[in-house]
């Protein structure tokens, strides 16, 4: 599924608002856990998961055409742990199917 | 400070003018339309932000760590999050903590 399918479902969903708002929802949500994770503040939504910043410590990396040795800074990297509802749907839905 | 539903539901009423009720459902049922895709086998992605996607492991043995005792880990199947360059960029140089 696309972001653009998912504006579609969410359309098809709320036929009494404009289509465009559930676009700009859709844009206005992303947007915001983008920036939260930016600012360092994490993300926690009850039953779907956890978004948080994992930190990586700088290290001696190395340019893998040349074999020159390079420093990669320090950085943080996004991380995501599914909830308990999306982790037990999924599953549960694989055992079914398998 | 963390970022809920009730944060995004509020940022629906203010930027987009939905209004308290339909901000809410919408919020809700975002969350819950890549929770249904998820559960259909399908792959989400959504492109500036990340993708999730479902990977298949199969059963592993595992140990009981407070009794020591063997027991298989059974096969199962499990979301992850691969976030897009554009996310991975705007987090790089965060340099406060917001440690998980």
């Amino acid at each position: 599924m696309t972001k653009s399918e998912l504006i579609a479902k969410l359309a098809e969903r709320y036929p009494q608002l404009v289509a465009k708002d559930a676009e700009m929802a859709v844009k206005a949500i992303l947007d915001a856990m983008a920036t939260s994770l930016a600012r360092g503040q994490r993300i926690e939504i009850r039953g779907f998961g956890s978004f948080d910043l994992n930190y990586r410590p700088p290290r001696l990396g190395r340019n893998p055409k040349s074999g020159a040795s390079v420093s990669v800074p320090e950085k943080y990297v996004p991380h995501f742990k599914a909830g308990k509802e999306l982790r037990e749907r999924v599953d549960a839905h694989a055992q079914t199917n398998a | 400070m963390t970022l809920t539903k009730a944060e995004l539901s509020d940022l629906l009423f203010d930027k987009v003018g939905l209004n308290k009720r339909d901000a809410k459902d919408m919020v809700e049922s975002f969350f819950e339309e890549i929770r249904l895709a998820l559960e259909e086998g399908q792959s989400v992605k959504l492109s500036g932000f990340g993708n999730f996607q479902l990977r298949d492991k199969p059963q592993r043995p595992g140990r009981n760590p407070k009794t020591g005792e063997e027991i298989p880990i059974t096969a199962r199947r499990v979301v992850t999050f691969h976030a897009s360059q554009k996310l991975k960029g705007m987090v790089e140089d965060h340099h406060g903590a917001a440690r998980g």
